[in-house]
């Protein structure tokens, strides 16, 4: 505890920037951190990284939303993971920032689904911030450009309210791997990325700062602890 | 509860009132149920406090469920894979310092008053439950010190609010000015339904009304009124079976019956055989089955059917079809029945309103809902002021909303707010349909395949008789008898067909 305050007093936010990661070891630094989280170890953190390319399936996945076998997807070097979090199939992948808050939502944010609206807002906003004009699905959850998604949200609450898991921004991801599955399940809906839409490269370390800020001024933290990048956890 | 030998155990719960009930969480203001995806712990498990001990996932989210209490895991009442409302029962933990492996059956005593977590589940109906458990033969409830049964309970009285009921219950309240502390919860764990919210406020008003009916809100805690003691003393009304009206009883138990008859379903258990698969229903067959179902036990439904001719309509179709294709639009045969009906309807108020309650609601605008095979399944959207829209507006509209509703991609609003509705059962080949009545809504028409027949007609010169082959269909219309007379749907018929015979020219 610091300094004998309940934990969620401390409104900072930390941010982590574990860089390139492996999914599993993603897994494992979240599952780390949510328990450091519920002992009231470690302030709210938000992971930022890149994961290599990787098909996760969550909990409502169904498997024919993968739509290449384990052979063809191994043959392009992509990795297929159970994923532990809401939602159906996604793809992660260099040029892709991905977002997992590890945070305490005990005291007044324990709503999931006011929580999964919270990440869309952020991220509607951190796209504002860039000079796009996104919004939150249409009675689906995610973030969308016109007609395009441009981030997909799944999450996991675990015992204490800690979450993790969050979301996928896709900055300059090549999309062309989103055709190897049904991206959340979501038929005929295109996915896009920052890159496609502002029509220049736009690498999730240009993002990041717009998601940082967003997080913060959205769920309203005192001070932010940016570590910057290439602090590893 | 679904899973087989509850009830049993339900029985011998009443004796063991030391076990402690794990419910589905309320993970949010919108959520109402929840699916056991994963169970972390097994029967006859040692648990902690606080210990994971299941996963549940709503829409985007997994959820970790921690325990209640340290103890042993005695009782799994949800399979996974099963969604429940939030509330259900789960799971028992029997906080007996993990001692005993398995629910023993030897009732254990406690020193301090039983505590409500262990009565109630007992106690009060289970909203969803299946059977009426036995109730105890309880000492007066009503006598117990409340405040004691207060200290009992582990939740702060504003958790309690927040968890013992849903956002519509607490506006009622707010709306009515009253404590919702204070008024008897038949729901799951003393939850207060809206059923009893209203009951409540009703008893209140009645009570402060001049008459010589005894004043239910004369005793000093409504923990203590008949009401609430009833339901403790009563067995539960069976589902659908009006309570015999007693003296001092009737206010919540009858709002209670009305409040399930309304919006209750429950489907029989058949037997399954060899061979057969046995799948979940999902979420659209789930809300379709008892939106059926309610949608039948409402309405006094009958149906009246005319046959419509459709050369004025294929003529103009044949005619008008080149310029339709300029300005990008396609107006199928369901348009052309639209626009008829969105063109009389509004000299139809009853067809295009609904009961409710004691009232009619005319429907200001008119909406009408197309129903949409998704094969599987089957969606409604609706054609928001379809009688301001032109045919080939709605010729438009309809293809836009059908393509959309195929890639799911249609907003609440979409679905919903119909005045009136058409499902075309002729697509198929049907020649006539019987369509079931939406709720909140007096009529459904049901359009029938449009085939070439033989007919009579008259020779245009010398009046004689013909006969000649014709384009037709069998239109029927679904009414709900409470608001709309045969005469009514008759002449709406009647117009229909007169409208759709003799186009009265450009659309």
């Amino acid at each position: 505890m610091l300094a004998g305050r309940p934990s969620w007093t401390d409104r900072t936010l930390a941010v982590r920037y574990p860089g390139l990661t492996g999914y599993e070891q993603g897994l494992a630094l979240q599952s780390r951190l949510v328990k450091r989280r519920r002992q009231g170890r470690i302030p709210d953190t938000l992971l930022l990284l890149e994961h290599p390319h990787v098909i996760t399936l969550g909990s409502s996945g169904r498997r024919e939303h993968i739509l290449l076998s384990p052979e063809e997807l191994a043959a392009r070097n992509v990795g297929l993971h159970k994923a532990g979090r809401g939602g159906d199939v996604t793809y992660h992948g260099p040029g892709q920032l991905v977002g997992y808050p590890v945070f305490d939502l005990k005291p007044d944010r324990k709503d999931l689904h006011a929580y999964l609206r919270s990440l869309e807002r952020v991220l509607v906003r951190a796209l504002g911030a860039l000079g796009l004009e996104a919004r939150r699905g249409r009675a689906r959850t995610g973030v969308w450009v016109g007609e395009s998604k441009v981030a997909a949200i799944g999450v996991r609450v675990s015992s204490g309210w800690i979450s993790s898991h969050g979301f996928a921004l896709n900055a300059n991801t090549d999309l062309a791997y989103f055709d190897a599955i049904v991206p959340c399940g979501i038929r005929n809906d295109p996915v896009t990325s920052l890159s496609r839409l502002l029509k220049r490269k736009v690498t999730p370390e240009e993002v990041a700062p717009a998601v940082v800020a967003a997080m913060g001024e959205h769920f309203g933290y005192g001070a932010v602890n940016d570590s910057g990048r290439g602090n590893s956890a | 509860m679904p899973v087989a030998g509850s009830a049993s155990n339900k029985q011998m719960g009443e004796l063991r009132v030391s076990r402690i009930e794990v419910a589905m969480p309320q993970m949010g203001e919108s959520i109402a149920e929840g699916t056991v995806s994963k169970w972390l712990k097994q029967l006859g498990d040692p648990v902690e406090r606080d210990e994971p001990i299941l996963e549940i996932s709503t829409d985007k989210v997994d959820a970790e469920i921690p325990s209640p209490s340290a103890g042993t895991l005695t009782e799994i009442l949800v399979a996974e894979g099963e969604t429940v409302e939030v509330g259900t029962p789960v799971a028992f933990i029997d906080p007996g310092a993990g001692a005993s492996q398995s629910a023993s059956p030897v009732p254990e005593t406690q020193t301090a008053s039983p505590s409500r977590e262990a009565l109630e589940p007992e106690a009060v109906p289970p909203k969803s439950g299946g059977h009426p458990a036995p109730a105890p033969a309880s000492p007066n409830r009503g006598g117990e010190d409340p405040e004691a049964l207060e200290a009992a309970r582990p939740a702060t009285s504003e958790e309690r609010l927040r968890t013992r009921s849903t956002p519509v219950v607490r506006r009622i309240a707010e709306e009515a000015g009253v404590d919702i502390s204070r008024v008897p919860g038949t729901g799951h764990l003393g939850r207060v339904t809206k059923g009893d919210i209203l009951a409540y406020i009703e008893s209140r008003r009645a009570a402060s009304a001049p008459t010589g009916a005894p004043d239910p809100t004369s005793a000093p805690d409504p923990i203590a009124v008949p009401g609430s003691t009833s339901v403790a003393e009563s067995p539960p009304p069976a589902p659908f079976e009006p309570p015999v009206g007693e003296a001092g009883v009737p206010a919540v138990a009858e709002a209670n019956f009305w409040e399930r008859f309304l919006v209750e379903v429950r489907h029989p258990v058949f037997p399954v055989r060899k061979g057969d698969r046995v799948e979940r229903m999902d979420k659209v067959r789930r809300l379709t089955a008892e939106h059926m179902v309610l949608a039948k036990r409402i309405s006094t439904h009958v149906h009246s059917v005319i046959e419509i001719d459709f050369s004025a309509v294929d003529r103009i179709r044949r005619a008008s079809r080149s310029r339709w294709v300029e300005q990008g639009a396609r107006v199928s045969y369901t348009a052309f029945v639209a626009w008829a009906c969105s063109r009389i309807l509004r000299d139809f108020p009853g067809i295009n309103g609904t009961i409710s309650g004691d009232n009619v609601i005319y429907r200001g605008a008119v909406n009408i809902g197309m129903a949409v095979d998704l094969n599987p399944g089957l969606i409604v959207p609706v054609i928001h002021d379809a009688d301001h829209l032109s045919l080939v507006g709605i010729g438009r509209k309809i293809i836009d909303l059908a393509t959309r509703a195929k890639s799911r991609a249609l907003s609440p609003r979409e679905i919903q707010g119909a005045t009136f509705t058409i499902t075309n059962p002729g697509v198929l080949g049907t020649i006539v349909g019987m369509p079931i009545i939406p709720k909140g809504t007096s009529a459904i028409l049901g359009t029938g395949s449009i085939e070439k027949r033989v007919v009579v007609v008259a020779d245009s010169e010398t009046g004689d008789d013909l006969m000649a082959i014709r384009k037709r269909s069998y239109f029927s219309l679904g009414y709900d008898h409470r608001l709309v007379d045969g005469a009514d749907s008759a002449r709406f018929l009647s117009r229909l067909k007169e409208l759709l015979e003799d186009f009265p020219g450009k659309a």
